[in-house]
């Protein structure tokens, strides 16, 4: 089992989601979150005064899934995710030990 | 040719409308008032002259209005008014009393308003500070209300217009809400006549707490209206001192604020020696201010500038002598806040005429508008011009840059000059906000750049503009050599033929900036002996919602960006 989190930008939330339904993936986490990468943020001017918007809002994708499915669920966020302008965003895959459905307390694959 | 038009009336109508005919005595004797007080003239009744017929047993204060003129009532029991029997005096008895009640009506009614831009001034107050704030800054928006108004009752009435009547006004003028304002009748001040008319007036001492002597209809109309327009003065600098006034310094400062404003007011409003400038010293008609500019907003925004001034900025305002965007948290309230405002602001100005018989009130209405539209025009084509971004928050001080510009001149000015005033307001407060935050000083909302500098603005434009229309006779200033050229004595500016007025309008400007300032900063001064102005560091970086006055305004949502970020 690997988790697959991405940071994407909010307004491609739906597209992510549309391309990955077509792969019938069982479930997703999504969390409002801010934060800045090699940009660090951009400048705005407010009353005159220049001001650096440091935390940028994204949304944080959650997907748990069987090993099997990593690369072609990265690829599809990949796609459905890029605007090809600075900002949309990273993928990472991180290994899960176990996971457990609380209704039935299966574990495991077929937690998921 | 006012008399020979009300005569016309008086004698076409007669049997048909007997309010229309004795209206038209009324203004025959009331509204050309010198022939009536010439000394050969018939005596005015006491209800406009304020005499009293018995001195023993004096007429006014009036508790119940019964005094001013006669209640006109239908003759349905057989006891009201016959029309066939009623003299003309016994007409114009009952049109004086209407013409009370109209003037009286139209103030209160603008009262209101007045009142209900509080709400506007917290709403803008609020959008332009941070979350974390929000509540502290609306505490000091409502809580200024109250304490104001309990300073305003307790002495501030009585050193503003407690020598009101003594004031100087032309031949003929009449107290337009009704002769009790008669009882407003003593005071401190230089020279004069030994008694209560001073040439140089300094105070007023009358009406503290409305005692036994003022309790009057009209004293109370009076009363009102001049409390609702201290409240503006009053919230002005809890704008310019958001996010980090102590609650509690805030608390004393509410209850002082009523002194040096109702100083400052009797000096131009109150009959003092600023309005007696053009008597004494041939300045105009002495410091003019219809509605406001100097006396209300000028003096607010400076005081503000003290108050910025005294507290230091913001924490992280400033890093290494640059000024930093610390953005409001709720632009769409402040925009609703300046429609409140700019709604309100068609009492404060019209309802300045302090009659609503006086027909002027629409020329003030569209002035007033005038000068609010092209202000937001002026600030946002400042930006375009500058290349910035139409910033929802600088149109908007531009809107009330024009208006409170406007606020002093409006009665005076033809409609372009209105326009135009607003525009230079719009300008000037974009210039203004950048020039203070390059100062050093902090100011969240704008508040010293559209109430203090565009206050001075409203004053020194109408000794620019001002027409000669309307306003003769202002201040008791009544020339014959302009009684000669243009046939009346109005108010009239430097481009009209007037430079004395301009004169008198910087007079106003420079005491209204250098004492309001003055007075503020050793009040703050000294008051941070009496309990700190300034909250803790750390109190300011959790906002002083919680700390100060223990109710987040969003509980329910994330305020912080966290750590010691200042922006959020």
């Amino acid at each position: 089992m690997k988790k697959i989190e991405a940071v994407i930008k909010p307004f491609k939330l739906d597209e992510v989601k549309e391309a990955l339904s077509k792969e019938s993936i069982a479930g997703m986490t999504v969390s409002e979150v801010r934060g800045f990468g090699r940009q660090k943020g951009h400048t705005e001017l407010y009353r005159g005064a220049e001001y650096v918007v440091d935390f940028l809002p994204k949304l944080k994708i959650e997907i748990v899934v069987d090993d099997a499915k990593v690369d072609t669920i990265c690829r599809i966020i990949g796609q459905a995710a890029k605007t090809g302008r600075i900002g949309d965003g990273k993928i990472f895959v991180i290994p899960v030990e176990h996971a457990v459905r609380i209704r039935t307390g299966e574990s495991g694959n077929d937690a998921l | 040719m006012r008399n020979d038009r009300a005569k016309v009336v008086f004698t076409v109508r007669r049997r048909l409308a007997f309010a229309v005919s004795a209206l038209a005595v009324m203004a025959t004797t009331a509204l050309l008032p010198k022939q009536s007080w010439a000394e050969d003239a018939p005596a005015v009744p006491g209800y406009f002259s304020g005499a009293n017929t018995d001195p023993a047993k004096p007429t006014w204060p009036d508790p119940t209005g019964g005094a001013t003129g006669v209640w006109a009532t239908p003759a349905g029991d057989a006891k009201g008014d016959v029309p066939s029997t009623l003299s003309v005096a016994d007409v114009y008895d009952r049109v004086a009393h209407n013409l009370v009640s109209i003037n009286m009506m139209w103030v209160l009614i603008a009262g209101f308003l007045v009142m209900f831009m509080q709400a506007g001034f917290m709403m803008v107050e609020v959008g332009l500070c941070r979350a974390k704030n929000a509540s502290h800054t609306s505490a000091m928006n409502f809580m200024v209300y109250p304490l104001g108004c309990l300073a305003f009752w307790a002495y501030g009435f009585a050193i503003g217009w407690g020598n009101w009547f003594n004031g100087p006004v032309p031949p003929g003028w009449y107290a337009s809400l009704g002769p009790g304002l008669s009882v407003l009748n003593s005071g401190i001040g230089i020279g004069g006549d030994g008694g209560n008319i001073f040439t140089y007036g300094l105070m007023g001492t009358k009406g503290f707490f409305l005692g036994s002597g003022v309790t009057d209809v009209s004293v109370m109309a009076m009363f009102f209206f001049m409390m609702v327009f201290m409240d503006t003065t009053a919230t002005i600098p809890t704008g310019a001192m958001a996010e980090r006034w102590a609650w509690r310094n805030f608390i004393i400062f509410a209850l002082w604020v009523a002194l040096p404003y109702c100083l400052f007011a009797n000096w131009v409003w109150g009959g003092g020696w600023l309005a007696q400038a053009g008597l004494n010293w041939g300045l105009g008609h002495g410091a003019v201010d219809f509605a406001g500019s100097g006396v209300v907003h000028a003096m607010g925004g400076f005081i503000g500038l003290a108050g910025a001034m005294v507290l230091g900025p913001r924490l992280g305002k400033f890093v290494n002598g640059k000024p930093q965007a610390i953005p409001g948290h709720s632009i769409p309230m402040v925009v609703a806040g300046t429609f409140i405002l700019a709604f309100g602001w068609f009492g404060f100005n019209p309802g300045s005429t302090l009659s609503g018989t006086d027909l002027r009130i629409s020329f003030v209405v569209v002035n007033t508008m005038l000068a609010s539209i092209t202000g937001a025009i002026g600030a946002m084509a400042c930006l375009e011009f500058k290349g910035l971004k139409h910033d929802p928050s600088m149109l908007c001080n531009g809107m009330l840059a024009g208006l409170v510009a406007i606020t002093a001149p409006c009665a005076f000015v033809d409609p372009w000059a209105a326009a135009l005033i607003g525009l230079i307001g719009g300008v000037l407060v974009v210039y203004s906000v950048l020039f203070w935050e390059n100062a050093g000083i902090d100011d969240p909302v704008g508040a010293i750049s559209v109430h203090g500098i565009n206050g001075l603005w409203g004053l020194i434009s109408l000794g620019i503009f001002a027409n000669g229309a309307y306003g003769a006779g202002w201040n008791g200033v009544v020339r014959d050599e302009f009684v000669k050229l243009y046939g009346s004595d109005g108010v009239r500016g430097l481009l009209y033929g007037d430079p004395s007025q301009f004169v008198a309008q910087l007079l106003d400007a420079v005491v209204v900036a250098v004492f309001g300032f003055a007075m503020a900063y050793v009040w703050f001064k000294l008051s941070d002996k009496i309990t700190p102005i300034r909250v803790s560091e750390e109190v300011e970086y959790e906002g002083l919602d919680i700390p100060e006055v223990g109710a987040p305004a969003y509980p329910d949502f994330a305020t912080h960006k966290g750590g010691r970020s200042m922006v959020g």
